[in-house]
Protein backbone atom coordinates (compact mmCIF):
# COMPACT_ATOMS: atom_id res chain seq x y z
CA UNK A 1 0.00 0.00 0.00
CA UNK A 2 1.53 3.23 -1.15
CA UNK A 3 -0.85 5.61 0.49
CA UNK A 4 2.05 7.77 1.64
CA UNK A 5 3.56 8.22 -1.77
CA UNK A 6 2.68 10.30 -4.79
CA UNK A 7 2.82 13.74 -3.24
CA UNK A 8 3.44 16.56 -5.67
CA UNK A 9 6.71 16.95 -3.78
CA UNK A 10 8.81 13.84 -4.36
CA UNK A 11 11.15 14.86 -1.53
CA UNK A 12 8.18 14.70 0.88
CA UNK A 13 7.45 11.14 -0.29
CA UNK A 14 11.09 10.23 0.30
CA UNK A 15 11.02 11.67 3.83
CA UNK A 16 7.93 9.67 4.76
CA UNK A 17 9.32 6.50 3.19
CA UNK A 18 12.55 6.88 5.17
CA UNK A 19 10.57 7.51 8.34
CA UNK A 20 8.48 4.39 7.85
CA UNK A 21 11.45 2.20 7.08
CA UNK A 22 13.25 3.49 10.18
CA UNK A 23 10.24 2.52 12.31
CA UNK A 24 10.29 -0.97 10.80
CA UNK A 25 14.04 -1.24 11.30
CA UNK A 26 13.72 -0.19 14.95
CA UNK A 27 10.81 -2.62 15.30
CA UNK A 28 12.92 -5.43 13.88
CA UNK A 29 15.57 -4.81 16.53
CA UNK A 30 12.95 -4.72 19.28
CA UNK A 31 11.36 -7.95 18.12
CA UNK A 32 14.77 -9.69 18.06
CA UNK A 33 15.37 -8.41 21.61
CA UNK A 34 12.14 -10.02 22.80
CA UNK A 35 13.06 -13.37 21.30
CA UNK A 36 16.65 -13.26 22.58
CA UNK A 37 15.57 -12.31 26.11
CA UNK A 38 12.95 -15.05 26.29
CA UNK A 39 15.48 -17.52 24.93
CA UNK A 40 17.99 -16.50 27.62
CA UNK A 41 15.41 -17.21 30.30
CA UNK A 42 13.98 -20.47 28.97
CA UNK A 43 17.30 -22.01 27.91
CA UNK A 44 19.47 -20.65 30.72
CA UNK A 45 21.97 -19.50 28.12
CA UNK A 46 22.82 -16.12 29.66
CA UNK A 47 25.92 -15.22 27.64
CA UNK A 48 23.64 -13.16 25.35
CA UNK A 49 22.43 -10.87 28.16
CA UNK A 50 25.23 -8.31 27.76
CA UNK A 51 24.45 -8.13 24.00
CA UNK A 52 20.80 -7.53 24.80
CA UNK A 53 21.69 -4.68 27.17
CA UNK A 54 23.99 -3.22 24.50
CA UNK A 55 21.35 -3.44 21.74
CA UNK A 56 18.87 -1.62 23.97
CA UNK A 57 21.06 1.48 23.65
CA UNK A 58 20.81 1.20 19.88
CA UNK A 59 17.02 1.14 20.21
CA UNK A 60 17.10 4.34 22.28
CA UNK A 61 19.19 6.01 19.60
CA UNK A 62 16.66 4.94 16.98
CA UNK A 63 13.84 6.48 18.98
CA UNK A 64 15.62 9.83 19.15
CA UNK A 65 16.42 9.69 15.44
CA UNK A 66 12.83 8.97 14.44
CA UNK A 67 11.41 11.64 16.75
CA UNK A 68 13.80 14.16 15.19
CA UNK A 69 12.68 13.12 11.73
CA UNK A 70 9.04 13.63 12.75
CA UNK A 71 9.85 17.11 14.07
CA UNK A 72 11.60 17.94 10.78
CA UNK A 73 8.60 16.85 8.71
CA UNK A 74 6.23 18.91 10.85
CA UNK A 75 8.47 21.98 10.63
CA UNK A 76 9.11 21.71 6.90
CA UNK A 77 5.93 20.22 5.44
CA UNK A 78 3.08 21.18 7.79
CA UNK A 79 1.51 17.77 7.21
CA UNK A 80 -2.29 17.48 7.19
CA UNK A 81 -4.84 14.67 7.41
CA UNK A 82 -3.29 11.23 6.66
CA UNK A 83 0.25 12.60 6.75
CA UNK A 84 -0.35 14.40 10.05
CA UNK A 85 -1.85 11.28 11.59
CA UNK A 86 1.07 9.20 10.37
CA UNK A 87 3.55 11.54 12.05
CA UNK A 88 1.59 11.67 15.31
CA UNK A 89 1.11 7.91 15.22
CA UNK A 90 4.79 7.25 14.59
CA UNK A 91 5.89 9.36 17.55
CA UNK A 92 3.63 7.25 19.76
CA UNK A 93 4.63 3.94 18.15
CA UNK A 94 8.35 4.54 18.76
CA UNK A 95 7.61 5.31 22.40
CA UNK A 96 5.91 1.93 22.76
CA UNK A 97 8.71 0.19 20.83
CA UNK A 98 11.29 1.72 23.14
CA UNK A 99 9.33 0.50 26.18
CA UNK A 100 9.16 -3.00 24.70
CA UNK A 101 12.94 -2.83 24.41
CA UNK A 102 13.13 -1.90 28.10
CA UNK A 103 10.92 -4.85 29.06
CA UNK A 104 13.11 -7.20 27.01
CA UNK A 105 16.13 -5.88 28.87
CA UNK A 106 14.30 -6.52 32.14
CA UNK A 107 13.61 -10.13 31.10
CA UNK A 108 17.27 -10.65 30.15
CA UNK A 109 18.49 -9.27 33.48
CA UNK A 110 15.96 -11.44 35.32
CA UNK A 111 17.28 -14.46 33.43
CA UNK A 112 20.80 -13.57 34.54
CA UNK A 113 19.69 -13.38 38.19
CA UNK A 114 17.94 -16.74 37.98
CA UNK A 115 20.60 -18.61 36.03
CA UNK A 116 23.63 -16.64 37.22
CA UNK A 117 24.65 -19.17 39.84
CA UNK A 118 24.96 -21.96 37.33
CA UNK A 119 22.37 -24.25 35.76
CA UNK A 120 19.52 -25.30 37.94
CA UNK A 121 16.13 -26.85 37.44
CA UNK A 122 13.43 -24.24 36.95
CA UNK A 123 10.04 -24.26 38.59
CA UNK A 124 7.62 -26.27 36.49
CA UNK A 125 6.13 -23.19 34.80
CA UNK A 126 8.80 -22.48 32.21
CA UNK A 127 6.60 -23.87 29.48
CA UNK A 128 3.76 -21.52 30.40
CA UNK A 129 6.07 -18.51 30.53
CA UNK A 130 7.57 -19.55 27.22
CA UNK A 131 4.09 -19.76 25.81
CA UNK A 132 3.01 -16.24 26.79
CA UNK A 133 6.42 -14.93 25.74
CA UNK A 134 5.86 -16.41 22.32
CA UNK A 135 2.35 -14.93 22.16
CA UNK A 136 3.65 -11.47 23.16
CA UNK A 137 6.57 -11.55 20.70
CA UNK A 138 4.09 -12.65 18.07
CA UNK A 139 1.94 -9.58 18.84
CA UNK A 140 5.00 -7.36 18.38
CA UNK A 141 5.83 -8.95 15.03
CA UNK A 142 2.23 -8.66 13.85
CA UNK A 143 1.96 -5.04 14.97
CA UNK A 144 5.00 -4.15 12.85
CA UNK A 145 3.60 -6.07 9.93
CA UNK A 146 0.31 -4.24 10.40
CA UNK A 147 2.13 -0.92 10.45
CA UNK A 148 3.83 -1.65 7.13
CA UNK A 149 0.49 -2.59 5.53
CA UNK A 150 -1.76 -0.26 7.56
CA UNK A 151 -4.20 -3.12 8.00
CA UNK A 152 -6.83 -2.13 10.56
CA UNK A 153 -8.51 -5.55 10.50
CA UNK A 154 -5.28 -7.17 11.69
CA UNK A 155 -4.77 -4.31 14.18
CA UNK A 156 -8.12 -5.21 15.78
CA UNK A 157 -7.04 -8.87 15.94
CA UNK A 158 -3.92 -7.82 17.84
CA UNK A 159 -6.01 -5.85 20.33
CA UNK A 160 -8.08 -9.00 20.92
CA UNK A 161 -4.92 -11.14 21.30
CA UNK A 162 -3.82 -8.96 24.20
CA UNK A 163 -6.74 -10.17 26.31
CA UNK A 164 -5.48 -13.76 25.87
CA UNK A 165 -1.97 -12.82 26.97
CA UNK A 166 -3.42 -11.08 30.02
CA UNK A 167 -5.48 -14.16 30.95
CA UNK A 168 -2.50 -16.49 30.60
CA UNK A 169 -0.34 -14.10 32.62
CA UNK A 170 -2.83 -14.22 35.48
CA UNK A 171 -2.84 -18.04 35.33
CA UNK A 172 0.97 -18.14 35.60
CA UNK A 173 0.87 -15.81 38.61
CA UNK A 174 -1.72 -18.01 40.36
CA UNK A 175 0.41 -21.10 39.80
CA UNK A 176 3.53 -19.39 41.10
CA UNK A 177 1.73 -18.18 44.22
CA UNK A 178 0.64 -21.75 44.95
CA UNK A 179 4.19 -22.93 44.34
CA UNK A 180 5.64 -20.39 46.76
CA UNK A 181 3.14 -21.32 49.46
CA UNK A 182 4.06 -24.97 49.11
CA UNK A 183 7.80 -24.38 49.31
CA UNK A 184 9.06 -21.03 50.69
CA UNK A 185 12.61 -21.77 49.48
CA UNK A 186 11.40 -21.04 45.92
CA UNK A 187 10.24 -17.53 46.77
CA UNK A 188 13.32 -15.64 45.52
CA UNK A 189 13.31 -17.39 42.15
CA UNK A 190 9.54 -17.23 41.87
CA UNK A 191 9.56 -13.46 42.35
CA UNK A 192 12.11 -13.14 39.56
CA UNK A 193 9.89 -15.29 37.37
CA UNK A 194 6.87 -13.16 38.22
CA UNK A 195 8.76 -10.04 37.20
CA UNK A 196 9.68 -11.73 33.92
CA UNK A 197 6.07 -12.76 33.30
CA UNK A 198 5.00 -9.23 34.16
CA UNK A 199 7.48 -7.81 31.61
CA UNK A 200 6.10 -10.17 28.97
CA UNK A 201 2.58 -9.08 29.76
CA UNK A 202 3.66 -5.44 29.41
CA UNK A 203 5.16 -6.23 26.00
CA UNK A 204 1.72 -7.44 24.95
CA UNK A 205 0.18 -4.19 26.22
CA UNK A 206 2.63 -2.08 24.20
CA UNK A 207 1.97 -4.14 21.07
CA UNK A 208 -1.72 -3.50 21.63
CA UNK A 209 -1.00 0.25 21.94
CA UNK A 210 0.84 0.12 18.63
CA UNK A 211 -2.20 -1.54 17.04
CA UNK A 212 -4.37 1.30 18.41
CA UNK A 213 -2.00 3.91 16.98
CA UNK A 214 -2.27 2.21 13.60
CA UNK A 215 -6.06 2.40 13.76
CA UNK A 216 -5.71 6.11 14.55
CA UNK A 217 -3.38 6.63 11.59
CA UNK A 218 -5.82 4.97 9.20
CA UNK A 219 -9.19 5.97 10.62
CA UNK A 220 -8.42 9.17 12.51
CA UNK A 221 -10.10 8.05 15.71
CA UNK A 222 -8.50 7.79 19.11
CA UNK A 223 -9.45 4.97 21.46
CA UNK A 224 -11.98 3.17 19.30
CA UNK A 225 -15.01 3.00 21.64
CA UNK A 226 -15.63 -0.68 20.79
CA UNK A 227 -12.47 -1.62 22.66
CA UNK A 228 -12.91 0.54 25.72
CA UNK A 229 -14.27 -2.23 27.93
CA UNK A 230 -11.19 -4.39 27.39
CA UNK A 231 -8.97 -1.55 28.65
CA UNK A 232 -10.73 -1.28 31.99
CA UNK B 1 -25.19 20.43 4.50
CA UNK B 2 -26.16 21.32 8.05
CA UNK B 3 -23.55 20.78 10.73
CA UNK B 4 -24.58 20.11 14.29
CA UNK B 5 -22.85 21.92 17.11
CA UNK B 6 -23.01 20.98 20.74
CA UNK B 7 -21.77 24.30 22.13
CA UNK B 8 -24.14 26.81 20.57
CA UNK B 9 -26.71 26.75 17.84
CA UNK B 10 -25.34 27.79 14.47
CA UNK B 11 -27.39 30.39 12.66
CA UNK B 12 -26.99 30.52 8.90
CA UNK B 13 -26.39 34.08 7.73
CA UNK B 14 -26.11 33.07 4.12
CA UNK B 15 -27.88 30.07 2.63
CA UNK B 16 -26.87 29.00 -0.84
CA UNK B 17 -29.28 26.66 -2.62
CA UNK B 18 -28.73 24.97 -6.00
CA UNK B 19 -26.49 27.78 -7.16
CA UNK B 20 -25.22 27.63 -10.74
CA UNK B 21 -23.00 30.29 -12.23
CA UNK B 22 -22.07 30.93 -15.84
CA UNK B 23 -19.38 32.95 -17.56
CA UNK B 24 -21.23 33.22 -20.89
CA UNK B 25 -21.86 29.58 -21.70
CA UNK B 26 -19.15 28.15 -19.47
CA UNK B 27 -20.55 26.87 -16.19
CA UNK B 28 -18.28 27.82 -13.29
CA UNK B 29 -20.42 26.71 -10.34
CA UNK B 30 -22.50 23.55 -10.34
CA UNK B 31 -25.37 23.08 -7.94
CA UNK B 32 -23.75 24.57 -4.82
CA UNK B 33 -25.61 24.02 -1.54
CA UNK B 34 -24.03 25.58 1.51
CA UNK B 35 -24.73 27.54 4.69
CA UNK B 36 -22.37 30.25 5.89
CA UNK B 37 -22.88 30.71 9.60
CA UNK B 38 -23.26 33.95 11.47
CA UNK B 39 -20.22 35.08 13.42
CA UNK B 40 -18.07 32.31 12.02
CA UNK B 41 -15.19 32.25 9.56
CA UNK B 42 -15.77 30.03 6.55
CA UNK B 43 -12.76 29.29 4.35
CA UNK B 44 -12.96 28.25 0.71
CA UNK B 45 -10.08 26.20 -0.57
CA UNK B 46 -9.38 24.41 -3.82
CA UNK B 47 -7.08 24.52 -6.83
CA UNK B 48 -7.10 27.47 -9.25
CA UNK B 49 -10.24 27.60 -11.34
CA UNK B 50 -12.33 25.54 -8.90
CA UNK B 51 -14.88 28.35 -8.54
CA UNK B 52 -14.09 29.55 -5.02
CA UNK B 53 -13.53 33.19 -6.02
CA UNK B 54 -16.55 33.02 -8.31
CA UNK B 55 -18.67 31.89 -5.39
CA UNK B 56 -17.37 34.75 -3.26
CA UNK B 57 -18.08 37.26 -6.02
CA UNK B 58 -21.63 35.94 -6.27
CA UNK B 59 -22.37 36.73 -2.64
CA UNK B 60 -22.19 40.51 -3.23
CA UNK B 61 -23.16 40.31 -6.91
CA UNK B 62 -19.81 41.62 -8.04
CA UNK B 63 -20.49 39.75 -11.30
CA UNK B 64 -23.22 42.30 -12.18
CA UNK B 65 -20.44 44.58 -13.35
CA UNK B 66 -19.62 42.18 -16.18
CA UNK B 67 -22.07 41.45 -19.00
CA UNK B 68 -22.58 37.80 -19.94
CA UNK B 69 -22.13 36.50 -16.40
CA UNK B 70 -25.16 35.23 -14.58
CA UNK B 71 -26.21 33.13 -11.61
CA UNK B 72 -29.14 30.76 -11.10
CA UNK B 73 -30.58 29.33 -7.92
CA UNK B 74 -30.96 30.94 -4.53
CA UNK B 75 -28.54 32.92 -2.42
CA UNK B 76 -30.35 33.95 0.73
CA UNK B 77 -28.89 36.54 3.07
CA UNK B 78 -31.01 36.63 6.22
CA UNK B 79 -33.78 35.00 4.21
CA UNK B 80 -33.73 37.39 1.24
CA UNK B 81 -32.74 36.01 -2.16
CA UNK B 82 -30.17 38.53 -3.36
CA UNK B 83 -30.02 37.04 -6.84
CA UNK B 84 -33.35 38.69 -7.71
CA UNK B 85 -33.09 41.39 -10.35
CA UNK B 86 -34.72 44.02 -8.18
CA UNK B 87 -32.14 43.90 -5.39
CA UNK B 88 -30.34 47.21 -4.79
CA UNK B 89 -26.75 46.09 -5.39
CA UNK B 90 -25.25 49.25 -3.91
CA UNK B 91 -27.05 48.63 -0.63
CA UNK B 92 -26.17 44.94 -0.88
CA UNK B 93 -22.46 45.71 -1.12
CA UNK B 94 -22.74 47.82 2.02
CA UNK B 95 -24.12 44.76 3.79
CA UNK B 96 -21.54 42.49 2.21
CA UNK B 97 -18.10 44.08 2.13
CA UNK B 98 -15.20 42.73 0.12
CA UNK B 99 -11.41 42.88 0.32
CA UNK B 100 -9.30 41.79 -2.62
CA UNK B 101 -6.02 40.02 -3.20
CA UNK B 102 -4.07 43.19 -3.91
CA UNK B 103 -4.58 46.16 -1.61
CA UNK B 104 -6.68 48.72 -3.50
CA UNK B 105 -6.49 52.03 -1.64
CA UNK B 106 -8.20 54.91 -3.44
CA UNK B 107 -5.88 57.72 -4.59
CA UNK B 108 -6.86 59.92 -1.66
CA UNK B 109 -5.96 60.40 2.00
CA UNK B 110 -6.20 57.65 4.57
CA UNK B 111 -9.13 59.49 6.14
CA UNK B 112 -10.97 59.91 2.85
CA UNK B 113 -10.37 56.29 1.87
CA UNK B 114 -12.68 55.30 4.69
CA UNK B 115 -15.04 58.30 4.70
CA UNK B 116 -15.78 57.82 0.98
CA UNK B 117 -17.78 54.65 1.41
CA UNK B 118 -19.48 55.77 4.60
CA UNK B 119 -20.80 58.96 2.91
CA UNK B 120 -22.50 56.87 0.22
CA UNK B 121 -24.70 55.17 2.78
CA UNK B 122 -24.99 57.52 5.73
CA UNK B 123 -25.05 61.23 6.51
CA UNK B 124 -22.74 61.83 9.45
CA UNK B 125 -21.60 65.10 10.93
CA UNK B 126 -17.90 65.85 11.25
CA UNK B 127 -17.37 64.46 14.73
CA UNK B 128 -19.49 61.36 14.08
CA UNK B 129 -17.44 60.72 10.96
CA UNK B 130 -14.19 61.18 12.93
CA UNK B 131 -15.46 58.67 15.45
CA UNK B 132 -16.44 56.21 12.72
CA UNK B 133 -13.01 56.47 11.12
CA UNK B 134 -11.22 55.90 14.39
CA UNK B 135 -13.55 52.97 15.11
CA UNK B 136 -12.93 51.37 11.70
CA UNK B 137 -9.16 51.86 11.86
CA UNK B 138 -9.12 50.45 15.38
CA UNK B 139 -11.12 47.42 14.21
CA UNK B 140 -8.58 46.93 11.45
CA UNK B 141 -5.71 47.19 13.97
CA UNK B 142 -4.28 50.15 12.07
CA UNK B 143 -5.26 53.15 14.22
CA UNK B 144 -2.09 53.37 16.27
CA UNK B 145 0.07 53.33 13.17
CA UNK B 146 -1.82 56.01 11.21
CA UNK B 147 -3.57 58.25 13.77
CA UNK B 148 -0.98 61.02 13.29
CA UNK B 149 -1.03 60.93 9.50
CA UNK B 150 -4.65 60.61 8.47
CA UNK B 151 -4.15 63.31 5.81
CA UNK B 152 -1.40 61.38 4.04
CA UNK B 153 -2.28 59.43 0.92
CA UNK B 154 -3.39 55.82 1.45
CA UNK B 155 -0.83 54.71 -1.09
CA UNK B 156 2.00 55.93 1.17
CA UNK B 157 1.37 53.00 3.52
CA UNK B 158 3.15 49.66 3.32
CA UNK B 159 1.43 46.73 1.58
CA UNK B 160 0.27 45.19 4.84
CA UNK B 161 -0.99 48.54 6.12
CA UNK B 162 -2.78 49.20 2.83
CA UNK B 163 -4.57 45.87 3.13
CA UNK B 164 -5.63 46.71 6.67
CA UNK B 165 -6.80 50.09 5.36
CA UNK B 166 -8.97 48.22 2.85
CA UNK B 167 -10.36 46.10 5.66
CA UNK B 168 -11.05 49.28 7.66
CA UNK B 169 -12.86 50.67 4.60
CA UNK B 170 -14.86 47.47 4.41
CA UNK B 171 -15.93 47.45 8.06
CA UNK B 172 -16.58 51.24 8.21
CA UNK B 173 -20.02 50.82 6.64
CA UNK B 174 -20.83 48.18 9.27
CA UNK B 175 -21.54 45.26 6.96
CA UNK B 176 -23.00 41.96 8.12
CA UNK B 177 -20.62 39.93 6.02
CA UNK B 178 -16.99 40.43 5.01
CA UNK B 179 -15.68 38.64 1.94
CA UNK B 180 -11.92 38.26 1.78
CA UNK B 181 -10.49 37.11 -1.54
CA UNK B 182 -6.93 35.94 -0.85
CA UNK B 183 -6.34 38.94 1.40
CA UNK B 184 -2.75 38.05 2.31
CA UNK B 185 -1.33 36.50 -0.84
CA UNK B 186 0.62 39.68 -1.59
CA UNK B 187 1.83 40.21 1.98
CA UNK B 188 4.89 39.18 3.98
CA UNK B 189 4.51 36.67 6.86
CA UNK B 190 4.34 39.32 9.61
CA UNK B 191 1.65 41.35 7.84
CA UNK B 192 -0.13 38.06 7.10
CA UNK B 193 -0.03 37.21 10.79
CA UNK B 194 -1.57 40.61 11.63
CA UNK B 195 -4.40 40.12 9.13
CA UNK B 196 -5.07 36.62 10.48
CA UNK B 197 -5.20 37.97 14.00
CA UNK B 198 -7.58 40.64 12.74
CA UNK B 199 -9.86 38.02 11.16
CA UNK B 200 -10.00 36.35 14.54
CA UNK B 201 -10.99 39.65 16.20
CA UNK B 202 -13.53 40.62 13.57
CA UNK B 203 -15.55 37.45 13.61
CA UNK B 204 -17.24 38.43 16.86
CA UNK B 205 -19.03 41.17 14.89
CA UNK B 206 -19.03 40.04 11.30
CA UNK B 207 -19.60 36.87 9.36
CA UNK B 208 -16.48 36.21 7.34
CA UNK B 209 -15.92 34.21 4.17
CA UNK B 210 -12.33 33.89 3.01
CA UNK B 211 -10.82 32.43 -0.13
CA UNK B 212 -7.22 31.36 0.28
CA UNK B 213 -4.62 29.33 -1.54
CA UNK B 214 -2.74 28.93 1.69
CA UNK B 215 -4.21 25.82 3.26
CA UNK B 216 -2.46 26.35 6.57
CA UNK B 217 -4.06 29.79 6.68
CA UNK B 218 -7.49 28.23 6.15
CA UNK B 219 -6.69 25.80 8.95
CA UNK B 220 -5.58 28.62 11.25
CA UNK B 221 -8.28 31.22 10.74
CA UNK B 222 -11.49 29.40 9.89
CA UNK B 223 -14.23 27.59 11.81
CA UNK B 224 -15.60 25.90 8.70
CA UNK B 225 -13.89 24.88 5.52
CA UNK B 226 -15.35 24.21 2.09
CA UNK B 227 -13.29 22.31 -0.45
CA UNK B 228 -14.23 23.03 -4.05
CA UNK B 229 -13.11 21.33 -7.20
CA UNK B 230 -14.12 21.93 -10.83
CA UNK B 231 -17.06 24.13 -9.84
CA UNK B 232 -18.48 21.70 -7.33
CA UNK B 233 -18.55 21.75 -3.55
CA UNK B 234 -16.76 18.51 -2.69
CA UNK B 235 -16.78 18.73 1.08
CA UNK B 236 -17.92 21.15 3.72
CA UNK B 237 -17.34 20.69 7.42
CA UNK B 238 -15.72 21.90 10.59
CA UNK B 239 -12.15 22.98 9.94
CA UNK B 240 -10.99 20.79 12.82
CA UNK B 241 -12.34 17.73 11.02
CA UNK B 242 -11.36 18.66 7.48
CA UNK B 243 -7.67 19.04 8.28
CA UNK B 244 -7.34 15.94 10.44
CA UNK B 245 -9.83 13.52 8.95
CA UNK B 246 -11.54 14.67 5.76
CA UNK B 247 -14.35 12.43 4.56
CA UNK B 248 -13.76 12.73 0.83
CA UNK B 249 -10.69 11.23 -0.82
CA UNK B 250 -10.42 14.27 -3.13
CA UNK B 251 -10.23 16.63 -0.13
CA UNK B 252 -7.60 14.39 1.47
CA UNK B 253 -5.50 14.41 -1.71
CA UNK B 254 -5.69 18.18 -2.01
CA UNK B 255 -4.85 19.15 1.56
CA UNK B 256 -2.00 16.65 1.78
CA UNK B 257 -0.49 17.90 -1.47
CA UNK B 258 -1.16 14.85 -3.60
CA UNK B 259 -2.76 16.57 -6.57
CA UNK B 260 -0.75 16.07 -9.73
Amino acid sequence: MNEFEKHVSRAFDDELTTLRSHVLEMGGLVEAQCLAATQAYTSGEISTVSDIVETDRKIDVFQTLIEDECAQVIAKRQPAATDLRLILGVTKIVTDLERIGDEAKRIAKGARRIHGEGPKSLPPHTADVRHIAKAAADMVRRSLDTFSRLDTEEARQIIRSDAEVDTEFKAVIRQLVTYMMEDPRTITTSIDIISIARAIERIGDHAKNIAEHIIYIVEGRNNPPAFKESAS
Amino acid sequence: MPIESSAQALVPQISIRNLNFYYGKAQALKGINLDIYKGKVTAFIGPSGCGKSTLLRTINRMYDLYPGQHAEGELLIDGENILHGNVDTIALRARVGMVFQKPTPFPMSIYENIAFGVRMHEKLNRSAMDDRIEWALTKAALWNEVKDKLKQPGTSLSGGQQQRLCIARGVAVKPQVLLLDEPTSALDPISTGRIEELIHELKSEFTIAIVTHNMQQAARVSDFTAYMYLGELVEFGKTDDIFVKPKDKRTEDYITGRMG
